[in-house]
This record gives structure tokens, sequence and C-alpha cells, in this order.
């Protein structure tokens, strides 16, 4: 593999970025040995051939040679983005009981059905490049896989759950929609989907909000204080500056990013304030102002230390996520087993009759 | 009497980027020889840039009988159709 494609975050990764080594396999079979890191004249070959593909906008699939590197960075992002939906399903889980009407517990139990759905889907590209299900979910449940830091955050009321389809859904959208086109097939072909289902998630949120800020003095507060809990959580979730990202330019020539989180995060802020303007509500943002000449709204400082921290695991809510995700796979267990009995019992019966 | 070949289900991928979908199947004696007749049998017109198929034994279908208790619950659920929400014309990118 080039050694071009090494940063140190990969080398720390190395226990899953090495298991490609004969250059058309993709099976698990040497998950673990060791990585030769030099570039041989083939392997240059090979990478100069790859790289045209992409260029020429052609799609990689599952079978294609592709590099090391390239296949590591898609299983983190993949299944980082699987695990953010299944953790995503809790903070408005958490609702589904206490939602106001019939109608808002249908919509919010369609809604994280529609979660649980995309994750699936997302768990299945990534096992296209050659990692198990069974690793991805050990590598969330162990804490040694990160998933969006936003759903560390509670749902202390009603209101949060239009935030979370309003912001967290149109940011993650905004995130989403560039990676329709992502070089790697099974990926690009999930994120089409998912962004097809994804479309009523952040208008229901929204209406949530609207009626809210048309109704009472206090559904009005209770709106605006969602807002001011979540702004700034939702416009850290496109990532690092781009200065400090320090996968963006590699990610960029792969195709696999086609904006960098500056123009992203710009560009939600740009159609999000004018629909918190439309509520009557206002962004906990001093510094916010429309800049005239550059036709952008100019914002304030984020404060990166508390991304950080809530990355490291002391968000809110980062232990009792974890928590609860640990206790449904355990207790989810003798659901597996029973079908894996069942499954042996028809097989049986397949076999006497 | 003779035996017929497998029957293999054949699946093309029509443009780069594109899932593959299904196109009709064939007899072959092996999976290698069914992508080799597949291309023979269902590509001539440049129809694709990949073939997938599968034997037709390995295939498990719901059954159409079944099609109104399997697909009658998603039926009343038009909310999860973004067209379900009322947006006032006022507010733009959602």
């Amino acid at each position: 593999m080039g050694s071009r494609y090494c940063d140190t975050e990969f080398i720390e990764n190395s226990r899953f970025m090495c298991h490609i080594i004969g250059m058309y396999t993709q099976g698990l079979d040497s998950l673990g040995q060791d990585c030769a890191h030099r570039e041989s004249p083939d392997m240059a070959a090979l990478e100069g051939r790859f790289q045209a593909r992409v260029d020429a906008d052609e799609k990689i699939e599952p079978k294609d040679w592709m590099p090391d590197a390239y296949r590591q960075t898609l299983i983190r992002q993949i299944s980082q983005h699987a695990h953010s939906e299944i953790v995503g399903m809790l903070p408005e889980g958490n609702w589904i009981t206490r939602a106001p009407t019939l109608r808002r517990k249908a919509v919010l139990i369609a809604k994280v059905q529609d979660e649980g759905g995309h994750g699936m889907y997302l768990y299945s590209a990534a096992e296209t490049l050659g990692i198990s299900r069974v690793e991805m979910v050990q590598q969330l449940l162990a804490g040694t896989a990160k998933y969006s830091s936003i759903f560390n955050y509670p749902t202390l009321t009603w209101a949060d759950v239009g935030a979370i389809g309003w912001l967290v859904d149109g940011a993650a959208i905004m995130n989403q929609i560039p990676i329709c086109r992502c070089s790697y097939g099974p990926y690009a072909r999930a994120m089409v989907r998912i962004c097809k289902e994804e479309s009523f998630h952040q208008r229901q949120g929204f209406e949530i909000m609207l009626t809210l800020a048309r109704g009472t003095p206090e559904q009005r507060a209770m709106a605006q204080d969602a807002l001011n809990r979540w702004w700034w959580p939702s416009i850290m979730m496109f990532g690092p500056n781009d200065a400090q990202s320090k996968h963006t330019a590699q990610s960029m020539r792969w195709k696999i990013k086609r904006f960098t989180n500056d123009e992203l995060r710009q560009k939600f802020i740009d159609i999000t304030v004018p629909q918190a303007e439309f509520l009557g509500l206002v962004v906990p943002d001093p510094d916010l102002r429309w800049d005239e000449t550059a036709q952008h709204y100019r914002f304030g400082a984020i404060d990166w230390n508390e991304f950080q921290s809530v990355l490291k695991g002391n968000g809110p809510c980062n232990r009792e996520r974890l928590e609860a995700r640990c206790k449904a796979h355990e207790e989810g267990a003798w659901v597996r087993e029973a079908a894996a009995a069942h499954a042996r019992k028809r097989a049986a019966q397949r076999e006497v009759a | 009497m003779e035996k017929d070949w497998p029957l293999f289900e054949v699946f093309i991928r029509s443009r780069s980027g594109l899932e593959h979908k299904h196109v009709g199947s064939l007899h072959a004696a092996d999976a290698q020889m069914a992508v080799d007749h597949a291309r023979d049998v269902y590509t001539r017109r440049q129809e694709g840039v990949s073939i997938w198929v599968v034997r037709s034994s390995d295939i498990v279908a719901s059954d159409p009988g079944d099609a109104d208790a399997l697909f009658e619950p998603a039926r009343d659920k038009v909310y999860r159709h973004p067209t379900f929400y009322e947006i006032p014309d006022e507010v733009k990118n959602l």
C-alpha cells in the first residue's frame, strides 16, 4: 500500500487496515495480518489506475481493486454512519411514549423505524468491504467505534424532538446528499435510498417547531429553549474546521467527500437561519449577521473544546447511550438464539421431508 | 432422459454506479458458464457493464398470495411521505 495514504490514525487502526494482502481478495481471511507499508511498482500502477477511475467519476464496486487506505477509510466512515443511525434512535425513542397526540406518536415511531432501517442499509454497505456485522457491533458496544456526537445530548422536552428533526436531520441531509455521488457504489446507492426516505424527517421536525412557535408563550419558550440547546451541537455535526480536518483532503481526492466541512456548515447556516426567523425564534449566536457582500451569514466561534470533550466520551449522555445499546444487545440475545434454534429445526424438518 | 443444466437468474448492471437488475434466467452447466452465457444472451447490445448470476434454486421468494397481508400495513402510513406535512410556502429549503 502507498505510504502516502498512511496517516497516524490509520496506523493506530492497523488491526483493521491490513486485511487485504492478496490484490483481488476481499474476504476476512487475512484479517489481522501485518500490513506491508511499502510501495512496489505494481502497487503504484494499480493506485494510478484506481485514481484515474475515480477521477473519471466511475463507481468503485466491492470486487474492484482499491487501495487499502480507501477501504479502511470507508469502513470507518460507513460503520460510524451506521452506528449513528442506531444510537440516534435512542434520544427520539425516549419520547415515543410521551408524544402529545396519536398522530405525533405514529410519526415518531415511523421516524425511529427509519433510523433503524438506515443503520441496516449502512451496515450492509460496510460489509461489502470485508468487515463483518458482528465485528462492527462489537466495536460500537466496546466503545472503540465512534458515532455522531450529537446523540450524546439529552432530549429534555417535546420541543427537542422538533429541534432534532429540523436541525439534526437537516444537518445530516446536508451531509448526506453529496454522499449520494460518492465514488463507492454500495455507499452511494444506500445513501440515495436514505436521503429519499429521510425527506419527511426534517419536515415533521419543522412542523413540530412551527406548532410550538404558534402556540402559547410557554410553548414558544420551549421551542426557543430547544433551539438554544441544539443549535451549536448541530453546526458541530459537520466536523472540525477544514484546517483541522485530517481526512478531508484525501477523502476529496477519492471522491468520498464532495464538499469540505466548512462549506457544508456554511450552506446549512445560510438556509437554516431564515427558517428560524420564520419561526420567530432567535439563533443563540450574538455574532450572527448577514454579510451582504459575501451573500453568507457570518457566525460566531464554535466551542471546539466542547466538541472534543463529547467526542472523548464526556458528553451528557455518552455513558447512558452505550449502556442502552449494550443492554438491548444482551437482552436481545435470547431472540437471536431462538431464531437460530428455529432455523435448525426447520432445516431438520426439510431433511426428513 | 437427459437432464437440464441448472437454472440461473441473471442480473445486469446497466451503467457504472447503478444497481444490478434482474433481466431473466438461463441454463448453464455451472456458474462461470452462466456468466459467459448471460453475456451472449442478455448483453448483445451493450446492455451492461457487469453481470451477476445466482442459482434459481437459491432464491427464496415471498408468496404473491400473501401480498395483501405482507404489504397492507404500509398502506395507511401516509406520514412516511414528506408531502404529508404542511410547510408554509415562505419557508425554503425544507
